[in-house]
């Protein structure tokens, strides 16, 4: 196969290494996850390009039509349900860093550690 | 059909129906109470499924009546009945008996939501346990995930928050990981059923796409089961989170992740790659011989005691991961048979935990000295279930340690350095158990505490201490009469070998 025809797996995999580098790299919890969904949704665009049929349409019987080549609903049913999860994710997250504003006064994960850190020194 | 031949799907659906009914409930007594049922009533399902497999064999139900490639497929197998049984048994003791430890924590007006997110966990690890199909285990695995977040924040410090978020992270990267790698396994054979897709990648004649997803999932899954260096969510997660998930979670969530681990490299790719076990052992156990050294390392010189509980388990799933890296019958049921014993240990000890918690505002080995003299259960329990984990004869854990040297000593050189490794990890657990039970039996409160204090600390509420004793008897019950579980690991690895050479 050419290089090109493997364009949907290319942005496939920069997706994901943009979501996974946000995720790594930024101390701000709501950029780690807006990275998460970046990294997410690059899963999705693998899910919904493998189920392409070359020449295939969508898959819904219709009268008088025989011999369609159709697309594999099966993925698209599949990643329905990823996005569900994906979407559970995000908003427990969001809620999670509200949580953390409320009682920490920051988003910054660097900040919290620090936080965290002289915590548990008082402690002692 | 009769109501028997259902248990399977009333496993899973129990919990989950139940879930909603608890929200419903509002009253934190009746909330607790229709858990408590729909958890001891998924033991008990438990129990007639495992012993349905001892007697008959691997149990196969068709969800909904599809048949197997088509529907999803739920398979009770040795090893899956074993996980399900450390699943609804944790759940049924821990929620039963810990009521007491959770009213300190939580305000009652949010009891019933926490009760409703314990079941959805219960409903997701055991879904995880019982399905046959590769997708089903990710839509599983991130029920029991988001409710697991949910439990671990409602723990009372603000670092709870922070542990969350950030097992939050590597949880879903975990999980996206498995998700790539299933797809992956998809695109080239058309199919998510376990036993299907064993069958179907024979025929594929480019190996390279499920090769790459070998690799992501055996990623994301040692993600989700802590191993090292992927660990760094749990210390933070177990330490932060109410006692009581505690100690569920450290008795079963990260061996879930293991069982499907073992279950996709044992069964799905092994029988279709000629190296796989060679690679799935030199990838796995130099990581979990350094699992075992630095977990039993760190936990020598915590202070917490739940962190240096959590330090344990690290090093804990580093034995379980060596058993099965040894690739060999022996090997496998030594941890497998673990698994169970680690579990029974783990929760004995953080349930000791929760009863202390109940009594004692601090939980660091300070805070402890001197304890046993008032509440002498409580630490004799602990010191019972510390032996466990040492592994000293008699108890559980000296019978999975035992069967993991032997299984080491049949592997040549590299066993004779795991049991080493093994060993001295063992000397160090010595160590941090008996820094744990002196500081208990032999340590002076600190001068700060009042005659006053003295008094107000009296034994933990009695039916935390049933459960308790419940857990620590049956460390020395299987310590004594282990057929149990050996006899389930031993037909769980026989399966697991099918496909070996």
């Amino acid at each position: 196969m050419e290089l090109l025809g493997l364009y949907n797996y290319w942005v496939f995999a920069v997706l994901l290494m943009v979501g996974f580098y946000a995720v790594i790299a930024r101390p701000n919890m709501i950029k780690k996850l807006l990275g998460l969904s970046i990294f997410q949704a690059a899963v999705f665009l693998l899910y919904i390009t493998m189920d392409k049929v070359e020449g295939g349409t969508a898959p819904i019987i219709q009268k008088g039509v025989v011999d369609a080549i159709y697309s594999n609903p099966l993925p698209q049913v599949l990643i329905l349900t990823a996005i569900v999860v994906g979407i559970s994710t995000t908003a427990l997250g969001l809620a999670l860093v509200v949580r953390i504003y409320e009682a920490y006064g920051t988003i910054e994960e660097d900040e919290t550690q620090q936080l965290d850190m002289q915590q548990s020194d008082s402690h002692k | 059909m009769s109501l028997v031949q259902q248990l399977p799907a009333l496993q899973v659906a129990v919990p989950l129906l139940t879930a909603p009914l608890v929200i419903l409930l509002r009253g934190p007594a009746l909330a607790w109470a229709a858990a408590s049922a729909a958890s001891a009533m998924a033991f008990a399902i438990a129990i007639a499924l495992t012993a349905t497999v001892l007697s008959q064999g691997a149990i196969s139900y068709d969800m909904g009546g599809w048949p197997a490639p088509y529907g999803i497929t739920l398979n009770i197998d040795a090893l899956s009945a074993l996980v399900l049984l450390l699943v609804t048994g944790a759940s049924a003791v821990t929620l039963l008996c810990g009521r007491a430890s959770l009213g300190q924590a939580m305000d009652p007006g949010r009891q019933h939501l926490f009760f409703a997110a314990w079941l959805i966990v219960l409903a997701g690890l055991s879904g995880i346990a019982i399905t046959g199909d590769a997708f089903n285990v990710f839509v599983f695995m991130e029920i029991s995930s988001l409710a697991t977040y949910v439990l671990i924040a409602a723990g009372s410090d603000r670092r709870a928050l922070t542990a969350t978020f950030k097992y939050l992270i590597m949880g879903t990267i975990g999980a996206t990981f498995y998700l790539i790698g299933v797809g992956l396994v998809y695109m080239m054979t058309g199919t998510l059923n376990f036993a299907d897709m064993e069958v179907r990648i024979a025929d594929v004649t480019d190996h390279r796409p499920i090769l790459v997803a070998a690799g992501f999932i055996t990623v994301g899954l040692a993600l989700k089961a802590a191993v090292f260096p992927l660990h760094i969510w749990l210390p933070g997660a177990y330490t932060y989170a109410p006692h009581m998930v505690t100690a569920f979670l450290a008795a079963c969530s990260t061996k879930v992740a293991i069982y499907i681990l073992l279950r996709f490299d044992f069964l799905v790719f092994q029988g279709n790659f000629d190296v796989h076990a060679v690679r799935f052992v030199t990838f796995l156990a130099p990581l979990a011989l350094l699992g075992i050294l630095v977990g039993s390392a760190v936990a020598m010189v915590q202070g917490h005691l739940k962190r240096l509980l959590a330090f344990s388990s690290v090093a804990q799933v580093g034995y379980i991961l060596l058993g099965a890296s040894f690739a060999s019958a022996a090997g496998l049921t030594a941890s497998i048979a673990h698994m169970f014993n680690h579990a029974l240990a783990k929760g004995a000890l953080f349930l000791a935990v929760a009863a202390i918690a109940t009594r004692v505002a601090g939980l660091r080995l300070d805070d402890i000295a001197g304890i046993a003299r008032r509440m002498p259960f409580t630490a004799a329990a602990m010191a019972l279930a510390g032996a466990s984990l040492v592994g000293i004869p008699g108890t559980a854990g000296f019978v999975s340690k035992w069967l993991l040297l032997q299984a080491a000593f049949e592997q040549g050189a590299f066993g004779i350095m795991s049991a080493v490794v093994v060993v001295a990890s063992s000397l160090a657990a010595v160590y941090y158990v008996w820094r744990i039970v002196e500081a208990m039996y032999f340590g002076t409160p600190a001068s700060g505490e009042t005659a006053t204090a003295d008094s107000a600390v009296a034994e933990a509420p009695w039916p935390l201490l049933a459960g308790l004793w419940l857990v620590a008897l049956s460390n020395i019950y299987f310590g004594l009469v282990p057929s149990l579980p050996i006899t389930l690991s031993e037909t769980a690895a026989i399966e697991l070998l099918r496909n070996m050479p």
